[in-house]
């Protein structure tokens, strides 16, 4: 089964030499493909979760009546939305990681606590959580006022207004924005290839330069994983927004 | 145990249960209360009437501290409500609030509603606060719709939510404001049997209201209220029929 999968892809680059699909025919590149899968789902997985606890948390901290935590959150917004988030992972990992504490294990290396990888999961984050602070903030200012005083009058803290009433209402109407930041977010992880992370476009790269006839279908290959990537993140946000609908409210 | 500074003396249920001195409250430039002071005592119904925007939401919600005042004082049973030291879950478990929006919670069926703040904000045991909450949604004449949500439920229903809701905390004394005034007719009397029924058991009360007729039936005493100070109070039997004031006598022309 897999052999003649490989010999058909191996025929293929024989008769059409522009489409040497490399990756399906020789282990060690459907290797390369793979590593550079994991990691590609591991940054999205870690940036959007990162993400959305950034967006809650700045979101909590703009309601503070104390100015200083809301200016932090102001300008951490105005830094990250409005320079590109290319630059920023630059700087995250050229300027700050300068200054990161190493390690080492032999008495010879010198690791960084916080590889690549780490920077771009921390530059990433922080990127798509300036938005999403953006989007819960619209969601937190439709909870209706008289809504957040009944649970005052009951007794609740601004704790637990924001966590038992506030944040679930507004994360219901922050869901299609939410989703839209997401998406994105899930794309520019390509970014991280700029820093040497081995992620899915770093090893495609690395595959047309060793085999120039793979270009076309690497591409091809992208394009594919991300759509798919892509679409299984949106049928999940749509699954998720439709179970967390409430009948009689809201449409 | 936390050592408090001052006690104050004890309060005993001879005392008022709630004593209003010489409040003032200004938002801003628009002086909303000028000088308004009455007392309740545990077990009376009080009626406040008034025209719109004479302050009586105001006043009800300086009364659990959803707003602070500008001077006078205010003691829920004994205990100084504006005072810096004041322990506002203390003071919201005794005061339950019911709203003229009846502002559920549209995220949580109507139990859910009932039982939230118990479980979250006193930290009852969970089976317990549901048992209570059957118990409430019943008392309240819902039964069937436990887990119906605010928004499959009419104005009335929602409204009588409200009110278990509130009462699921075991206040001592429950405000009202207005809490028919956005329902249709026909379920208005739903709402009010229930606070009649509250009344009969005992519970303090304190409502504003437009329902005259109502108010008639059920208050001890009645408080008329224009452009932040009370004009004229007394018990309904003489309050109706004798009013002295001009401005109540308006009112009460221009209502019943
Ligand atoms: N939070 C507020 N900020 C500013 N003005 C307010 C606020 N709440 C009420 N007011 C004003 O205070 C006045 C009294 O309001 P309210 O107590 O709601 O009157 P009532 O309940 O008797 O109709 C109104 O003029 C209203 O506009
Ligand atoms: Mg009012």
């Amino acid at each position: 089964m897999l052999a003649s999968f490989q010999d058909f892809f191996r025929q293929l680059a024989e008769d059409f030499p522009r489409w040497n699909f490399i990756f399906f025919h020789d282990p060690v590149q459907a290797d390369r493909i793979l590593t550079g899968l994991g990691y590609t789902i591991m940054l999205s997985i870690a940036c959007v979760i990162l993400s959305v606890i950034i967006g809650v948390a700045g979101a909590w901290m703009q309601g503070s009546h104390l100015r200083i935590p809301r200016m932090i959150v102001q300008g951490y917004i105005q830094f990250f939305r409005n320079t590109p988030p290319f630059v920023q992972l630059l700087f995250f990992y050229f300027a700050l990681g300068q200054f990161t504490p190493t390690y080492s294990p032999d008495g010879w290396l010198e690791i960084p606590v916080i590889s690549n990888v780490g920077w771009a999961i921390i530059s990433l984050s922080f990127f798509a959580g300036a938005f999403n602070v953006e989007i819960f903030r619209a969601g937190i200012e439709a909870v209706p006022r008289s809504t957040v005083e009944a649970a005052e009058a009951l007794g609740y803290t601004r704790l637990g207004i924001f966590r038992y009433v506030v944040l679930p209402l507004a994360f219901r109407v922050s869901l299609p924005a939410l989703n839209n930041n997401l998406v994105n977010l899930v794309k520019t992880t390509t970014q991280a290839f700029a820093i040497a992370v081995p992620e899915l476009l770093y090893q495609a790269v690395s595959i047309w330069n060793d085999y120039p006839s793979a270009l076309y279908p690497a591409m091809l290959l992208l394009f594919v994983v991300y759509i798919l990537l892509v679409g299984i993140l949106v049928f999940g946000m749509h699954r998720w927004e439709h179970a967390m609908r409430i009948p009689g409210y809201g449409n | 145990m936390t050592e408090t500074a001052v006690q104050p003396p004890a309060w005993t249920p001879d005392q008022p249960i709630v004593a209003i001195r010489e409040v003032r409250k200004a938002f801003g430039e628009l002086e909303v209360l000028t000088d308004v002071s009455f007392d309740v005592m545990k077990g009376e119904v009080v009626c406040i009437i008034g025209p719109s925007g004479s302050g009586k939401s105001t006043l009800l919600r300086c009364i659990n501290a959803l707003i602070p005042i500008n001077s006078g004082s205010i003691q829920v049973e004994g205990q100084e409500v504006h005072s810096p030291h004041l322990d506002k879950l203390a003071l919201r478990r005794k005061v339950g609030m019911v709203f003229q929006q009846y502002n559920l919670f549209p995220h949580k069926t109507a139990l859910q509603n009932v039982m939230m703040a118990p479980v979250h904000v006193l930290k009852e045991d969970k089976a317990e606060v549901e048992a209570r909450a059957y118990r409430l949604i019943r008392k309240v004449r819902l039964e069937g719709k436990e887990n119906a949500y605010p928004g499959e439920l009419s104005g009335g229903q929602q409204q009588r939510v409200a009110i278990a809701r509130s009462l699921a905390m075991n206040p001592d004394i429950m405000l009202f404001d207005e809490v028919t005034a956005a329902l249709d007719p026909e379920t208005v009397k739903e709402v009010l049997v229930t606070i009649k029924d509250l009344a009969a058991e005992g519970m303090t009360c304190m409502l504003v209201t437009h329902e005259m007729g109502f108010a008639r039936e059920i208050a001890d005493h009645i408080y008329f209220t224009d452009r932040g100070i009370i004009v004229e109070h007394g018990p309904p039997a003489t309050f109706f029929t004798d009013a002295k004031d001009p401005r109540t006598r308006e009112f009460l022309s221009q209502i019943l």
